[in-house]
């Protein structure tokens, strides 16, 4: 399969208080790759995947989707992505199985639904409300969305945090099975990670390069 | 649910109508309110029939005024808070009908009812019978423009809960919902015609419903970019 290119960054740069948050970045993704985002706390990490899911604008330079622009695209490219961040979305007072389901594409079957607990271990909590659970179970519903999603470019804000093996190996599972079938993704991450191979892309503080 | 304009409204407003359920503190808390206040005013001022049924149509409004704006400040922050407003902005939808379906829920949790109650209200009050009907319909047209124009507020005040702010800069805005809500149970009271002043409060809500939400999808966009 001849890899096609996903996602070209040109140049992209983010100012705040008149200093450049990072060094300007410049990047291609194609399809089967994934790309990990490294960076020193405070490097800019969560502001970048901010400004790829168009919450941001950046201060210059400019973002293709397949080829085009963002602005001629932003309907295409914004269905055909998947964001989970830091804050994870998850409502504390709905059950498990609610968000899951208020989370995942309308059209996902209960099949869909099951299996999804099932492979994030929460299958005997689907009814449990969320505030119940633990930060790293709370993680996992969140989680539970690279089994639903039907999105072809995944951008992931450090999905190891509060992850224990079993999650992180669970992670790694959905991620590989992506790749593999033609998807690509940009995660950052403070782990090495064994199974996935990535390309990785140091985000340089401004300050570090002056 | 995210993936079409249609369904963005009720999916919107089955879910708040559900963490609503989930949390009835919050959602009895503004009603209780209401009917404190309104249990006090008796015993403060004469319990007698005549000066309480001329005060009942400004307390009724400004009871729903200050009970809307209660509840109101908690519309978005709590979705910014856990990320699921990030989610939100993230639809390659208008935000115009998942907003619309926040609001609506607000309404139904917080409007209705004390549109619903309003008539024990003006009973206490010994307000004449013939002004129920009326204060009925002022309310229930009044407090559906006092969430949107509450929910604008609560919009721009991102990140922080609204407070002081939300109300120093709603109040401006609900002075106009107050004035026509009470005439209209006034003019009801007084035995005029008190559909012209109720006419004008459906005009606010026609405006408010088309003009709102762009503010609020606006305020939104601003709070995630600060």
């Amino acid at each position: 399969m001849a890899a096609t290119n996903i996602l070209k960054i040109d140049n992209l740069a983010f100012e705040r208080n008149d200093t450049l948050l990072f060094e300007p970045v410049s990047l291609q993704l194609n399809s089967g790759e994934a790309l990990h985002i490294e960076g020193a706390n405070g490097a800019g990490k969560t502001t970048f995947f901010q400004i790829l899911i168009n919450l941001l604008e950046p201060s210059a330079g400019s973002i293709f989707f397949r080829g085009q622009t963002f602005s001629k695209c932003r309907y295409d490219y914004l269905s055909d992505i998947l964001f989970i961040g830091h804050q994870s979305g998850v409502k504390a007072t709905l059950s498990v199985e609610e968000n899951l389901r208020w989370m995942s594409p309308d059209n996902t079957s209960a099949e869909k639904i099951a299996l999804a607990l099932q492979s994030v271990g929460l299958e005997h909590y689907a009814n449990m409300p969320c505030y119940r659970l633990s930060a790293g179970q709370h993680r996992r519903v969140a989680l539970a969305r690279l089994v639903t999603t039907t999105a072809s470019l995944w951008y992931l804000d450090e999905p190891f945090a509060a992850l224990d093996k079993q999650g992180v190996a669970f992670i790694e599972g959905c991620m590989q099975q992506h790749l593999n079938s033609g998807g690509a993704m940009v995660f950052s991450s403070h782990q090495d990670l064994v199974k996935i191979e990535a390309r990785s892309y140091r985000l340089q503080s401004y300050r570090e390069v002056m | 649910m995210y993936n079409y304009l249609s369904g963005g409204f009720s999916a919107y407003l089955y879910r708040d109508l559900l963490l609503g359920i989930r949390n009835k503190t919050d959602l009895v808390k503004p009603l209780i309110f209401f009917l404190l206040i309104s249990a006090l005013v008796p015993l403060a001022i004469a319990p007698e029939a005549e000066r309480l049924a001329q005060l009942a149509p400004g307390i009724i409004w400004i009871l729903a005024v200050l009970a809307t704006l209660l509840s109101v400040e908690r519309l978005f922050s709590d979705d910014l808070q856990d990320g699921s407003l990030e989610q939100m902005l993230l639809s390659p939808n208008m935000l115009i009908l998942p907003i619309l379906g926040k609001i609506a829920a607000h309404w139904l949790m917080i409007g209705l009812p004390l549109t619903l109650l309003s008539p024990l209200i003006g009973i206490w009050f010994s307000l004449p019978v013939v002004a129920v009907i009326p204060m009925i319909l002022s309310l229930a047209l009044g407090t559906a423009v006092l969430s949107l124009i509450g929910a604008v507020g609560a919009a721009l005040t991102l990140p922080r809960q609204g407070g002081v702010l939300l109300a120093l800069l709603v109040m401006p805005l609900y002075m106009p919902v107050l004035i026509f809500g009470s005439a209209t149970i006034q003019s009801a009271v007084d035995g005029l015609d008190w559909t012209a002043p109720l006419a004008i409060l459906a005009a606010f809500l026609a405006i408010a419903i088309a003009l709102c939400p762009l503010a609020i999808n606006a305020g939104l966009r601003l709070a995630k970019n600060g």
